[in-house]
């Protein structure tokens, strides 16, 4: 394998692109967390996003007014959702997937005719002087708007939610709905502006995949960014700043495991013991961070695990199968898969009262 | 002012009244859906539900409403189990694949042999299959507590490259003139999962679809395990102070589920599919949560409404071939269906009344 053929500075360039579809998905839906409701409809909403904003950016020759129409068309199919669970008080869950059902349905049938079109390109913000310092230049000053947008949404949510009076409220009726209402806040109306809210980030997101990283409609496209974006959200402990951080990691991974492909990599058998314990290592980290002490059962588990790992490393040191493309393509979901497996030692940090109906009896 | 009270208890009533009301408003919306599209409505929504019955070529699309509606109700009948408490294994698309997958792979290791023993253990290994693959979000959920519905969800891409990677791979067709897919079972008796009646569409998958209605049904009804799930799903909380314990529950749901889907697999690769190809999968797995959603979790609704599902793609098909209606505006009409449901459950939880004057 030639690794030589993969440039870190474009792989770190190409990183901040690839992050952002899943950073605004995964504000969007923080928010919506925070509230106290849990949409599992991404992924639904931003292919609908990823088409509305791909059809009206090619009919109108405007990327910018394509990604307001693809806000306009997350949150609009979002309302049906909010509909669903504050109004009609079902499910959420069920209604989040039926969501993502009938989105898929829908992007699939707005996007006939679009397959196989370029969309107009969005231009590189080049920032003057700054786009030109060597390696930092291209990789943090030579984006599109897009990725900045990204970037300032995550800082405006992480001051709304902490310093100002809105971010308080909304706070207040995700951790006790009830007694957000007893006090006078309109918890139903506070979760229906953050569902929308959620709705039209996601509908940017996906824009963002069909106008900027790909750049192309095809059906599907989205390819479980959405799911990975839910999954960031409880990566991040509900946190605006480690979303940031969560969605450059996938971000990474997505980018590193493409170049991969393109330099025709093979499996080195060892790395697989050695991630494995490196994957235990961290487990035991994570554990004893928080304190709680691991239960002999526990010990004997992971000393098993890791004894079965080094001896796999050890044994098959220097075999090496080639990568097949579909394998590498596996691993943002495995990674995804990891890392929930790590955090989810955690769940102190959910609001209390997500994914519960709220019924004012009275 | 409409006012929601809510009911002490489920309405009877409006339990299986929902249903057949969510039916009746899709097909109204999907007319509308389908007059925006260009097309006569009334004549689209006949298409639909009246020629794959009673049309000119019922004879031929009938049998076509087992085929179809055997994994649908397979993979739903496992979902249930876990809807009902309240464990969501949202990745049957998945665990059928990697069914398919495992059974395939016994079928093509024996090839060519002819012997008794291969069928059945085909079955096996596509249960086994996808009962391995729902493990593995059962286990991290009972020993980590890592969210089910995720893990399940990404085990569905993964299982979809795995799937691209063997039909390219290790279980292509040697003598397949370097296509991809694999060898093809219709032409292999004794790992062919044929029809048992010439004609009538009735395979072995049907057979396992009924068992599976029947065994669902005692168990749901008659057994303390199914009692157990109830219970959990209506109070968990009570439901641990009852000594259930929820990694047990969690283990049996998802394994349940991940074995009914890894089996519809099976069939459907052993039978109407023939092979493995890189698009095996049409979306059985997800079709199957509104399955289990119309049929309100109910063994037997599920059946019911797994063929109004079957019907509603058969019709799709010809729709798509005589009015030109878009495949998508059939997956549509599904989601809105779940939708529609959902919306009209209110009616079973809630009491609707009109609000009088209250004294302030």
């Amino acid at each position: 394998m030639d690794f030589g053929s993969i440039n870190p500075v474009l792989l770190l360039a190409s990183l901040m692109v690839a992050a952002t579809p899943i950073l605004i998905a995964a504000l969007g839906e923080l928010v919506v967390e925070r509230t106290g409701v849990l949409n599992l409809g991404v992924e639904g909403m931003m292919i609908t996003g990823a088409i509305c904003g791909f059809a009206t950016a090619v009919n109108t020759g405007s990327p910018l007014i394509g990604f307001i129409a693809a806000a306009v068309g997350g949150a609009g199919l979002s309302l049906l959702f909010a509909f669903l669970t504050q109004v009609a008080l079902a499910n959420q869950v069920a209604s989040g997937l039926g969501l993502t059902l009938f989105g898929l349905g829908l992007s699939a049938l707005l996007g006939q005719g679009y397959q196989g079109i370029k969309p107009p390109p969005t231009g590189k913000l080049d920032i003057p002087l700054l786009a030109d310092i060597p390696v930092l230049g291209p990789i943090l000053f030579n984006h599109d708007i897009m990725v900045y947008a990204g970037l300032a949404l995550c800082a405006a949510v992480w001051a709304v939610l902490k310093y100002t009076r809105a971010g308080l409220i909304l706070r207040a009726v995700g951790e006790n709905h009830d007694a957000a209402h007893a006090l006078g806040y309109k918890v139903v109306r506070v979760r229906m502006l953050a569902i929308m809210f959620g709705g039209a980030c996601a509908g940017l997101g996906g824009a963002y995949i069909s106008l900027i990283r790909v750049p192309q409609w095809t059906e599907g496209m989205t390819a479980g960014a959405g799911w990975i974006a839910l999954a960031l959200v409880v990566f991040a402990s509900w946190k605006a700043g480690r979303v940031l951080l969560g969605a450059w990691l996938f971000g990474g991974i997505t980018v590193l495991q493409l170049n991969l492909q393109a330099a025709g990599a093979q499996l080195p058998i060892p790395a697989l013991g050695w991630a494995v314990i490196l994957g235990l290592a961290i487990y035991g980290v994570a554990k004893a961070a928080t304190k709680s002490p691991m239960t002999t059962k526990q010990l004997w588990t992971l000393g098993t695990l890791f004894t079965a790992s080094l001896a796999f490393a050890l044994l098959t040191q220097g075999i090496r199968v080639p990568f097949k493309v579909e394998y590498l393509s596996m691993s943002p979901y495995l990674i995804t898969i990891l890392v929930l497996v790590i955090m989810s030692a955690d769940k102190s940090r959910a609001p209390a009262s997500l994914g519960r109906i709220f019924h004012a009896s009275q | 002012m409409l006012k929601l009270e809510k009911r002490p208890q489920p309405s009877r009533l409006w339990t299986w009244a929902a249903p057949l009301l969510a039916v009746v408003l899709t097909m109204i919306l999907g007319g509308a859906l389908f007059a925006a599209l260009g097309k006569d409505p009334v004549e689209a929504i006949a298409t639909i539900f009246w020629q794959p019955l009673f049309g000119e070529h019922a004879f031929y699309y009938r049998p076509q409403l087992l085929v179809k509606g055997a994994p649908l109700v397979l993979i739903a009948i496992g979902l249930a189990l876990g809807f009902k408490a309240g464990i969501w294994n949202i990745g049957a698309e998945g665990q059928y694949i990697i069914g398919a997958l495992t059974g395939a792979a016994v079928g093509l290791a024996f090839y060519p042999l002819e012997a008794w023993y291969i069928f059945p253990l085909m079955v096996l290994a596509g249960a086994l299959g996808g009962w391995l693959w729902a493990m593995i979000p059962a286990l991290l959920r009972v020993q980590f507590g890592t969210n089910e519905i995720l893990v399940s969800l990404m085990l569905v891409y993964v299982a979809e490259q795995l799937l691209a990677a063997m039909a390219l791979g290790p279980m292509k067709n040697p003598d397949g003139y370097g296509f991809p897919g694999s060898r093809n079972f219709q032409e292999y008796p004794a790992a062919h999962n044929a029809e048992l009646f010439a004609g009538s569409g009735m395979h072995w998958g049907v057979v396992a679809a009924l068992i599976a209605v029947i065994l669902a049904y005692i168990l749901l009804g008659r057994h303390i395990l199914g009692y157990q799930i109830r219970l959990t799903g209506q109070a968990p909380r009570a439901a641990r102070f009852a000594g259930v314990s929820p990694a047990r529950l969690v283990l049996f749901c998802l394994g349940a589920s991940g074995a009914l889907a890894g089996l519809a697999g099976m069939f459907e690769v052993s039978g109407p599919a023939g092979q493995v190809s890189i698009d095996f999968n049409v979306g059985y797995g997800f079709t199957a949560i509104i399955v289990a959603f119309l049929g309100r979790l109910h063994p037997v609704g599920i059946a019911l409404a797994g063929l109004l599902m079957a019907l509603t793609y058969i019709g799709g098909e010809i729709a798509q071939s005589s009015l030109g209606l878009p495949a998508a505006a059939i997956q549509l009409f599904q989601g809105t269906l779940l939708f529609v449901l959902l919306a009209v459950d209110l009616l079973t939880n809630y009491r609707v009344r009109l609000k009088t004057a209250e004294a302030a």
